[in-house]
């Protein structure tokens, strides 16, 4: 380890790949469940409309 | 384990706890980040470098852990049939792979000022970056198979003859010395300072759950597509 290097460039861009990594996944994942289980409740609404 | 065979059930159990995992999960990742960032010392030869290793353990552990959980389920599919098992390892793939990533590109900023490289063919970094690959072979492999029976089969039997490469991983430091450090934490112990150590514990919870939130909420997205692809096909044939 080079003792005159400054070695927090290097440790901020770690913490920046890694939470944003983090915060993608979980609004990605958010964002397709919530397409998701909204198409499945559309159906199971037009379902019952149908019934009634 | 067949009491959540029923999707329903089981989503009903998942709801809650995908919010508690996911808010858990973030306040203990903030308070071991701002430990890791802020309350920790510099180590006496690293320096500020040794803040990286506060989010590549965790990545590292998760990266390692998707695959196992893969594994599992898929051990789980081939013996029992659960109807559940192959819905878990799909959804731990794409985290699985994030946090395989995350572990190469945060090893790779570490080794920049510590070995004077950004990369070395050694083996834990090539084992790890091999478990990269894995994963997104497998992405691709449960993907094509969709609801195929004999599909899924194949994409199970990837997942378990993948977990070859776990131990690999594991033991590359001790099987290759190269740059890589070796083991630092073990079941018995650790060699890293308690004033240095003490928000790696925190981190790996922190990060585990929200692993654990992201896997139910990809479970929960899979089980409402299977729903819908369902009812249009029973739609189509009426």
């Amino acid at each position: 380890m080079n003792a005159a290097l400054d070695a927090w460039p290097y440790v901020i861009a770690a913490y920046i790949v890694a939470v944003s990594g983090t915060v993608g996944l979980l609004g990605w994942s958010i964002v397709a469940l919530r397409r998701a289980e909204g198409r499945a409740d559309a159906l199971d609404r037009q379902g019952k409309n149908r019934n009634a | 384990m067949h009491r959540f065979a029923n999707p329903a059930r089981f989503v009903r159990l998942a709801r809650p706890l995908t919010a508690w995992f996911g808010w858990g999960g973030a306040v203990l990742t903030l308070i071991a980040l701002t430990g890791g960032l802020l309350l920790t010392p510099p180590d006496y030869l690293q320096g500020d470098t040794v803040r990286i290793m506060y989010i590549h353990v965790p990545s590292a552990w998760l990266g390692m852990a998707g695959w196992a959980g893969i594994a599992a389920a898929s051990f789980t599919q081939l013996v029992w049939r659960h109807p559940l098992a192959h819905v878990a390892a799909r959804a731990s793939a794409v985290p699985g792979a994030v946090y395989a990533a995350i572990c190469l590109i945060t090893g790779s900023i570490w080794g920049r000022p510590t070995w004077g490289t950004w990369w070395e063919w050694d083996g834990r970094l090539t084992s790890m970056l091999v478990l990269f690959f894995l994963y997104l072979a497998y992405i691709a492999l449960a993907q094509a198979a969709g609801r195929e029976e004999g599909g899924q089969r194949i994409s199970a039997i990837f997942g378990l003859v993948g977990a070859i490469n776990l131990p690999i991983i594991h033991f590359s430091v001790l099987w290759w010395r190269t740059l890589h450090q070796g083991e630092s934490i073990g079941l018995s112990g650790s060699t890293i300072d308690n004033r240095i150590l003490w928000p790696i514990p925190i981190a790996l919870m922190g990060f585990s759950l929200i692993f654990l939130s992201v896997v139910l909420m990809r479970m929960r997205a899979l089980l409402a597509d299977a729903k819908v692809e369902a009812r249009m096909k029973r739609l189509a044939s009426t």
